[in-house]
């Protein structure tokens, strides 16, 4: 790779960060398997540089590179300057002093980067000492300092707790504060949020923001949410196949992205500001590193690849702007890909809502889960409330999104009501029969119509059975022949895009986004009238998630399909559903029709949530007003009489004594404010 | 329904050429494609066909003497040799792969039969049976298995070697069902699992067709080794008296008898130790082979063969 440096105009001396022509090879069983192939990168100081990638495109590897955490099967070539420091070839010992005190590393992982049997204070006491000659006393102080300055409420107090007695975003806050507690030139983040809920999310980039300001680090973000580098990033490089493919400053990026990926990446993203818009998803999926023909290896996806690209493209700036570089020889012009076309629904779904029959009607469910102490006599302890009062109503025809955070109840609601037997607490009723008073046999048959897509399509299909009779699962088991189970398979193979062929093949032959396709055929399979969707797309990378929304879409207006989305993300449930609820700790809090939720959010739970969801649009993101959430969601082993969201809720704080006294003692119930939308709120505007 | 409804009916017209092979089709080919299993399969094989056609080739049976010929070398009038009676060792080694074969592998088939059974609905089911099962497993765990193999197998001797295949299996399935239990265990936790529940599968079919597919890895090597297992215990018991008995033989017997005579007259012993050593690497190599065809994940001569070819689907899947 003989490709210029990507930005020749600051010299590698005096950039904070520089990488030049990284090539980062592991030990396969085949041989070396390439994973970073000649990647430049300057990062100034002061600056944030997003990389974005989907996986597989060896971004984290460029940050451990530059950390030297590589594991030995790695073999790394060129070169990684730090304030004139050579990385790479260095010793352990010099690499040790570098580490923390010029560069500094946030993982994706909060839990396993601090050490579970060592107080958090003391964690970052020890980073203080490593480098700096200070006494034990002032390096604890330094660390009280820190915590407090990562927005830890008592840090006296907390720096004596262990780990495990925080939660995921206090721990990434604790391990800011840590890369930040010797004044590094360089912060490196390898997907920070990635593991955290979004209004933790939202507090923890505050958090990255406020470390930067107050030690002046250079940053760079890596990361494959588009949002989250929209809103942060001064310049953003794009990573494909091991290679920067694009790289210019944020505005110029999202505004005219020159690479036909970065368009493809761009278009594919759901946005929570404008829904309706169809996604165009790239075709194909990231190439095998180890099979690349030399050629640009974006040719085989990319609708403009012709002869001219059998050469791979070198990464240069075009016109006056050389600082906008893209590694394509053509000029994309509007209309790239493909927009597809979504066929009208059909006649039954087109009635009014309300005379449209329910598919699935919940009201007031509930799920506790009882909590043991001791071995030889066990008792009972307590009780988590999972599920707290869930409503929820869907017609023939409509998605419903169920929007919430980790620990909110979704899944433990999912369970629930797939499992058709009476529930622990208030009522289910699925096709207009109540699961209560379900004999055996009629469960079974209800069974055929309600049908789940689950998460992670790999664990989702037995390993060791041929798609053929994956997908034919559900019809046996409904009493389908085996001769008429295995005649429909070719062509519901081909309604979820598959190929009639397949059949005999094993799920790990193919993609993720195939594997999700052969999930949605076994649950089409029975012809149900509801689809319940866990989670569906949240294990896809953003092209092929496209796809698999689009699928969905088309299926649901091709079959009259229901559909029960849960999600927890909102921009992905602005783009598919047409109703929205959102649960906050066990209880449903706002619901309604998708455009009214969004446009005017009422509950303060979901204002903070949407105000949270990060924007693919970097002019946006910066006017946008943040609602930050004070703290973490409170146990739900402890049963709230009144509200359960008072203690983190903006709009509690401002009331009076008089007001706050109804919030705590008298639990909000739902309340209609105007048109279809409902809000489990005392004091929320109408 | 809606009447514009495309969900797909079965049309026998339209779906005749690409029907799906199930997969114990998948496994078959696969197997066929795998040499040491093929190879393992063929020698055990020719050891059935040695041990029950090969006694008619020769005038004599395993219980006939020949006076004139004791401890006498190989020759054209006994093929294999005699031993210190004057028994013809080839009609000898014979009948005793003929006994060792069946104890062998029926032994060990019955045992990982009723392990799986056992563990995995101890596993699935949990609750109640899960401690009942357990309770009886550990129960069996506890009982020393020889003394009452001793004490029981002169009482049964009538009914002959097959009791003793029983006996054999019944104190040797306890330890792989404890494991296939903390496998299944851990299965039904999977979504793959938790899906064909939702579906309605119902639970034993779930067994059949999804937590024991996921363990046969296990269980097949666990057979392999205890097909060796069962050949050795039954030795053991016969040398004390309880197993096969005179006049009768089995390679165990023999091997016994012949050991002292390995340096002196060494057709004694090596006949029938060679026979065993082929015997129990025809049966890994055959298990190993199954494991493989089994598992779809496993080997690379299948996807070298055959590339794959993602890109094809996709450009036409995102319509």
């Amino acid at each position: 790779m003989t490709a210029p440096p990507a930005d020749a105009v600051t010299p590698a001396r005096t950039a904070a960060l520089a990488v030049r022509d990284l090539h980062v090879d592991f030990d396969g069983p085949e041989g070396p398997v390439p994973a970073v192939r000649g990647v430049d990168l300057t990062l100034n100081p002061g600056e944030v540089l997003g990389l974005v990638g989907e996986s597989g495109s060896g971004k984290s590897t460029v940050a451990l590179a530059a950390m030297g955490l590589l594991p030995r099967t790695a073999r790394v070539r060129g070169s990684v300057l730090a304030g004139g420091t050579e990385l790479l070839g260095a010793g352990e010992k010099a690499l040790s002093r570098l580490r923390g005190s010029r560069v500094a590393m946030v993982f994706q992982d909060p839990l396993s980067a601090l050490t579970p049997v060592h107080r958090i204070g003391d964690q970052i006491a020890e980073a203080v000492r490593v480098h700096q000659d200070v006494t034990r006393e002032q390096a604890r102080r330094r660390a009280v300092e820190l915590l407090d300055l990562v927005g830890i409420p008592d840090p006296a107090r907390r720096a004596r707790a262990y780990p495990h007695e925080f939660s995921g975003g206090m721990r990434q806050r604790a391990v800011i504060a840590m890369a930040v507690a010797n004044d590094p030139d360089v912060i490196l983040a390898d997907e920070p949020t990635t593991a955290l809920d979004v209004t933790v999310q939202a507090q923890i980039l505050d958090v990255l923001r406020t470390a930067r300001r107050e030690t002046g680090a250079a940053l760079l973000l890596v990361s494959h949410d588009l949002g989250v580098i929209a809103g942060m990033a001064d310049r953003v490089a794009v990573m494909y196949a091991g290679r920067v493919v694009e790289s210019a400053p944020v505005d110029a990026l999202f505004a005219a992205p020159r690479m036909p990926y970065t368009i493809g990446l761009l278009g594919a993203v759901p946005r929570p500001d404008t829904g309706g818009r169809p996604l165009t998803p790239v075709p194909g999926s990231p190439p095998d590193l180890r099979k690349l023909s030399g050629g640009c290896p974006f040719a085989p996806r990319c609708p403009l690849a012709d002869d001219a690209c059998g050469d791979e493209p070198a990464l240069t700036g075009t016109g006056d702007d050389h600082d906008h570089l893209a590694a394509c020889v053509k000029t994309p012009g509007p209309g790239l890909y493909p927009v597809p076309e979504i066929p009208p629904a059909t006649a039954g779904a087109e009635a009014p809502r309300s005379e449209r029959p329910a598919v699935l009607r919940v009201q007031g469910l509930a799920k506790t889960f009882p909590v043991f102490k001791g071995t030889a006599f066990r008792r009972r302890v307590g009780s988590v409330y999972a599920v707290d009062g869930i409503d929820l109503d869907i017609r023939r025809g409509e998605t419903l999104g169920l929007v919430g955070e980790s620990g909110s109840g979704k899944s433990t609601a999912l369970m629930e009501i797939l499992r058709l037997a009476a529930p622990e607490a208030g009522e289910v009723e699925i096709l207009g029969r109540s699961a209560a008073g379900l004999t055996k046999r009629q469960a079974h048959a209800l069974r055929g119509s309600v049908q789940i897509v689950f998460q992670d399509p790999m664990a989702s299909l037995d390993p060791r059975m041929p798609v053929g009779e994956i997908v034919a699962e559900p019809l046996r088991a409904q009493g389908h022949g085996r001769a008429d189970a295995a005649g429909r398979i070719p062509r519901l193979l081909e309604l979820v895009g598959l190929e009639a062929a397949h059949a005999d093949r094993f799920p790990h032959e193919f993609s993720g986004g195939q594997r999700q396709r052969i999930g949605i055929a076994r649950a089409l399979a029975v012809e149900p009238e509801l689809l319940v969707l866990d989670e569906p797309v949240s294990a896809l990378d953003v092209s092929v998630q496209a796809g698999v929304l689009n699928l969905l879409q088309r299926l649901k207006r091709e079959l009259g399909l229901a559909y029960l989305f849960v999600s927890h993300d909102l921009a992905v449930v602005r783009h598919i559903a047409d109703r929205v609820s959102v649960m906050y700790l066990g209880r449903t809090v706002e619901s309604g029709p998708v455009e009214e939720v969004f446009a005017r959010p009422r509950h303060p739970y979901t204002q903070a949530l949407l105000s949270a969801v990060p924007v693919p649009d970097p002019s946006r993101e910066r006017a946008r007003e943040r609602i930050l959430l004070a703290g973490d969601p409170p146990s739900p082993a402890v049963r709230d009489e009144g509200c359960r969201f008072r203690g983190r809720c903006p709009l509690y704080a401002a009331l009076g004594d008089a007001e706050r006294s109804r919030c705590e003692g008298v639990r909000p119930a739902p309340r209609s404010l105007g048109g279809d939308q409902v809000a489990a709120c005392h004091f929320a505007a109408g | 329904m809606t009447t514009t409804a495309t969900v797909p009916t079965a049309d026998p017209a339209a779906s005749a050429p690409p029907a799906a092979r199930g997969r114990g089709r998948v496994a078959l080919r696969r197997f066929a494609a795998n040499r040491n299993a093929l190879t393992g399969a063929v020698v055990l094989l020719l050891l059935f066909l040695l041990a029950f056609a090969g006694p008619y080739l020769t005038p004599w049976s395993h219980t006939d003497i020949d006076y004139s010929a004791l401890r006498e070398a190989p020759s054209a009038d006994h093929w294999w040799g005699t031993n210190r009676i004057g028994q013809d060792v080839y009609a000898q080694v014979l009948h005793g792969l003929q006994k060792s074969l069946l104890i062998g592998l029926l032994t060990a088939l019955t045992a990982t039969v009723l392990a799986s059974v056992v563990g995995a609905c101890a596993g699935y089911f949990g609750g109640w049976t899960d401690r009942i099962m357990t309770f009886f497993i550990d129960l069996l765990l506890v009982f020393p298995a020889f003394l009452i193999i001793a004490i029981v197998s002169p009482r049964l001797r009538e009914r002959g070697w097959i009791v003793f295949v029983g006996l054999l299996a019944v104190f040797g399935w306890m330890i792989t069902a404890r494991v296939v239990r903390s496998m299944t265990r851990s299965l039904k936790e999977r979504e793959f699992v938790r899906a064909a529940q939702l579906m309605g599968v119902h639970p034993l079919r779930i067994i059949a067709r999804h937590i024991l597919p996921n363990v046969s890895s296990f269980l097949i090597v666990d057979a392999t080794i205890a097909v060796g297992g069962a050949v050795m215990s039954e030795t053991g018991l016969s040398y004390f008296g309880f197993g096969v008995q005179p006049p009768d033989v089995s390679l165990g017997t023999l091997i016994a008898d012949g050991s002292d005579a390995a340096l002196t007259y060494p057709w004694m012993f090596f006949f029938a130790a060679g026979l065993l050593v082929v015997f129990v690497l025809a049966v890994n190599f055959l298990g190993d082979g199954l494991r493989d065809a089994l598992d779809p994940t496993s080997g690379h001569h299948r996807t070298r063969r055959r590339p794959r070819r993602k890109g094809t689907t996709h450009d036409r899947a995102a319509r």
